[in-house]
């Protein structure tokens, strides 16, 4: 294994995250905060040590990488990555304990937005936005966006992206994976300050904006209210809303957009089956709200479609308590908490193509035994699937229902009901956010132990780098040579 | 640039290597899933998986924006067809692989021009091209000719009994009255442009250029035989054997051809000149071999098939002393590792195409100032000889090169003015229109004001 490529492009990595954290720092400094400002001085002089540490024991003497060095980089970045981004709420006593700080910043990475915190008011102004930041940053990933500054083109680079990108197959939309990185991160930019500016029209204060845009379109849920959403008007609803549907979209298909093949990306299957589970559960919602709670139609179509947004696209963002809702309504969000967004967007969940995948294989099967001697190739977009894709999704998915099962198990020591536990591991390994009952949207993580807190803070990373890079780094046999 | 390259075959993939390293934008179709899978794991490239023929892949591949299109399947009718279409769809040059004898000749102009294409490579030809040139020079290991044919760039191996060894270039230069340059020095893995101090090794690869007419008097008086082979053993009946014995025949060498198929035998006798012997039996056998005359011929050429027939026949060729042994190698690995055992006259067919496609793209790439005629890569790939013409842009003509302050690791090897070839000294300068040819080490250029520092 080319150990010493590892570790220098996780030193790389290290050093883009003390680049970013120049903002929350500066932001710190605009708020007069010299506290918050001077952890994150330390944070960012930390930063800079690891990775001046990496350049001085670890140049590369090649740069080939296969698949296996791709899942290790990966995974061994966004651990660094993420304690290194505890340090700020640690040092300025903001989040005084060290696996609370942890599990805020993974599920700010992850773009999870499951919070410990009982009063999130009660943050400073630095350490909210650095908490809304890593969302963003998270969002599209922070390997990508090294691969996007970095200077050179290296051939093997696709298996980097394979592993942090979300969903069964990488697709590049130019020809050099740097390139491919530029346009994926200008078109997240371009989108991210489309909705800053409309919030601010929605009469949004500038750093709530702001805030909120990165929590939207990392598609991760931190909010800076206690109430999350509740407390804004009607419009910047549903303009965030809208949002979260449009960064649980494949980025690719806006890349298509763009260089004019509208047809082309009109046609993705995978666009159709999300618009069309968005609309349907948003609509059996919207008629449960109106018939059992007796809300108006305008506003049981604003929650639910904010809901149903919010859930899919594995946001987290509420503007109402969802806990207090009818059990079918719970039941339809439950269910949209596994689907997820669409793979090459920014949500996480099983991912939408899979979804797709898995209903045309299991037609195909159904078409096996009625028909013993049928032979058909599963087909997306026009264009045949591997075989090799769908024995992997096979695997994923048993992997997928595995870890989840475990994850369930692992927190089941806790004195909370079935419901709880369940609904906090779903949440956790799709990276969602809110669950149910105990830890609904109302609420939050704070009452979890120790020990449950470091089992889902490393759900959260499994299930945003989908399960792979984190489970092979841990096993042995990745680091034995044979 | 945005280059297409149709078949990603053993050719078709190292030409996408080559093209990577350029900084090219590439993007590969292939009809076969795996080697897609494959291309898209080992190289930074876009893939398409289909046709190359096919209107929808090819719209897929996005053609129309294409500065190059390559299509190097094995079959040259699909080949044409896929340039033609490409050409069509608005790609700007297109090159096919064209190998069947019967489309090369005089039908190959009438088919250019009627599919438009830009180049047409022909990869036996080639080859054989580049082992004629080995032959006619018995003691180096790889020879380029520039463009006009007056420079030649031999490649050499410092062997044990070599009377330069242990000497320095000023002394060298001493030992001939004739003008030559000894441009880099690959030792072990190193390579350098050496300075006048700097001494010979026994085990150096040493590149030497000198003009064309001079080049076998400097080996002669270096003390590199000189001796010009008069007659060749072919193991293999091959294509490319077929060429090779046709130039060697016209130069007056004798030739063998030894082929283990008897309908290609018949074959090899009908399409060749009646002075090349065709001998049914298998060249892997000694006993052949021997009674064939292995230890009395000049030059043996082992042009099967295999990759590792051709290295052990040259290995036995080798042993039985045979002056010239130069073995055709597909696989770089296997390369490798042969010339580290001592095998030193090695060709890659798809190394000298991937050599001539970077070169083309090169030129189309520079459109600025003065343009890269022709490029060699040297010593592997590790220098580059470079070949520009002198265009109005480029503002260093006319002062004396001692004057000038060249980059590190960049040599002027040669000018040719008008058609007299010059080694240039300090007191030499560059003028408009001459051709300059740059040796360069570790870096590319693609115009000739890039060269000077500052």
């Amino acid at each position: 294994m080319n150990l010493k490529m590892i570790f220098s492009t996780v030193g790389k990595v290290v050093l883009i995250e003390a680049v970013l954290l120049v903002l929350p720092l500066i932001t710190a400094l605009v708020y007069t905060e010299w506290l918050v400002a001077l952890s994150f001085g330390i944070t960012i002089a930390v930063a800079l040590a690891v990775f001046g540490l990496s350049k001085l024991f670890f140049s590369p003497e090649t740069p080939i990488i296969f698949s296996k060095e791709g899942l290790v980089i990966v995974a061994l970045a966004w651990l660094i990555m993420s304690v290194i981004g505890t340090l700020p709420f640690v040092i300025s006593g903001d989040i005084p304990n060290f696996i609370d700080a942890l599990f805020e910043t993974v599920s700010g990475f992850t773009t999870t937005g499951a919070s410990i915190l009982t009063n999130v008011e009660g943050l400073s102004h630095g350490c909210l936005f650095w908490r809304s930041f890593t969302h963003w940053i998270g969002g599209m990933g922070v390997l990508v966006f090294v691969m996007a500054v970095s200077s050179k083109n290296n051939d093997r680079s696709i298996h980097i992206l394979r592993a942090e990108m979300p969903g069964p197959t990488v697709d590049k939309l130019v020809p050099r994976a740097r390139d491919t990185a530029k346009i994926l991160y200008l078109i997240y930019i371009v989108l991210t300050v489309v909705l800053t500016v409309m919030l601010l029209f929605g009469g949004m204060p500038f750093f709530d904006s702001l805030i909120h845009a990165f929590g939207t379109a990392g598609t991760g849920g931190f909010g800076i209210k206690n109430n999350s959403l509740a407390s804004y008007n009607d419009y910047c609803q549903w303009v965030i809303a809208i949002f979260m549907l449009i960064f649980g979209i494949n980025f690719n298909l806006f890349y298509l957009v763009i260089v004019g093949k509208v047809t082309s990306a009109i046609k993705s299957e995978e666009l159709w089956l999300y618009l069309i589970i968005v609309i349907l559960s948003a609509g059996v919602i919207t008629v449960n709200l109106m018939v059992t709670i007796n809300e108006t139609f305008g506003t049981a179509l604003r929650l639910s479609v904010f809901q149903v947004a919010s859930i899919i696209s594995t946001t987290g963002f509420s503007t109402t308590d969802f806990n207090l809702w009818p059990t079918l309504s719970k039941a339809v969000l439950f269910v949209l908490m596994f689907i997820g967004g669409c793979a090459g967007s920014t949500a996480g969940g099983f991912k939408m193509s899979r979804v797709l995948l898995l209903g045309k294989n299991i037609h195909r099967e159904f078409k096996r035994v009625l028909h013993p001697r049928n032979t058909s190739v599963v087909k997306v977009d026009g264009k045949r699937v591997d075989e090799k894709t769908i024995s992997g999704l096979m695997s994923y998915l048993a992997v997928y229902v595995v870890c989840l099962f475990v994850i369930f198990l692992l927190i089941s020591f806790e004195p909370f009901d079935v419901e709880t536990n369940l609904t906090a591991a779903v949440t956790c390994f799709n990276n969602v956010g809110p669950g149910l009952s105990a830890v609904g949207p109302a609420s939050n993580f704070a009452g979890y132990s120790i020990f449950s807190k470091i089992v889902l803070t490393l759900a959260m990373l499994l299930g945003r780098l989908e399960i792979y890079p984190i489970l092979l780094t841990l096993l042995p046999t990745t680091w034995v040579k044979k | 640039m945005r280059v297409v390259v149709v078949g990603c075959g053993k050719i078709g993939k190292t030409i996408v290597g080559s093209l990577l390293k350029e900084k090219h934008d590439v993007l590969c179709i292939d009809s076969n899933p795996s080697v897609i899978t494959e291309m898209s794991n080992a190289y930074d490239v876009m893939t398409v998986c289909g046709n190359g023929i096919s209107y929808e892949v090819l719209k897929e591949a996005r053609v129309e924006k294409a500065e190059l299109f390559i299509s190097v399947t094995g079959s040259d009718e699909f080949n044409m067809l896929s340039c033609l279409a490409a050409k069509k769809m608005g790609a700007k040059q297109t090159v096919a692989r064209i190998r069947n004898s019967e489309y090369n000749n005089e039908s190959l102009g009438f088919m250019k021009e009627s599919v438009g294409l830009s180049m047409a490579i022909n990869p036996e030809k080639l080859t054989a091209e580049a082992i004629y040139n080995l032959l006619k020079l018995p003691s180096a290991i790889k020879v380029d000719t520039f463009t006009s044919r007056r420079f030649e760039i031999v490649e050499l191996i410092v062997k044990n009994d070599s009377p330069i060894s242990g000497l320095s270039l000023i002394e060298l230069r001493k030992k001939t009255s004739v003008k030559f340059l000894i441009a880099v020095i690959q030792r072990g893995e190193e390579v350098f442009i050496p300075k006048g101090s700097d001494v010979v090794n026994v085990g150096d690869k040493i590149c030497l250029v000198s003009a064309s007419e001079d080049t076998h008097k400097v080996l002669t008086s270096l003390g590199f035989v000189g001796k010009e082979s008069k007659d060749a053993i072919i193991l293999g009946g091959s294509q490319t054997a077929v060429y090779l014995a046709e130039m060697l025949e016209k130069g007056h060498t004798s030739v063998k051809i030894i082929e283990n198929n008897k309908a290609r035998c018949e074959v090899l006798c009908e399409t060749l000149p009646s002075g090349v012997d065709v001998i049914y039996g298998d060249g892997m056998s000694q006993d052949i071999l021997m009674e064939e005359g292995v230890t009395t011929t000049d030059a043996l050429i082992a042009l099967t098939g295999s990759d590792q027939e051709n290295i052990l026949i040259s290995f036995y060729a080798m042993s039985q002393k045979v002056p010239k042994v130069i073995s055709k190698v597909n696989r770089n690995e296997l390369s490798a590792i042969s010339e580290k055992l001592g095998l030193d006259c090695i060709v890659s067919p798809k190394e000298i195409i991937a050599d001539i496609l970077v070169r083309y793209a090169r030129a189309i790439s520079a459109t600025v100032g003065s343009k890269v005629e022709t490029l060699y890569s040297l010593m592997d790939g590790k220098a580059e000889a470079l070949e520009f013409v002198v265009m109005p842009d480029f503002k260093y003509t006319d002062i004396p090169l001692k004057t000038l302050k060249f980059k590190q690791g960049v040599l002027l090897a040669g000018i040719i003015r008008g058609s007299t070839p010059i080694l240039p000294g300090g007191d030499d300068a560059i003028t408009l229109g001459d051709k300059v040819i740059v040796i360069a080490k570790g870096q590319s250029f693609s115009n000739l004001t890039q060269i000077i520092e500052g």
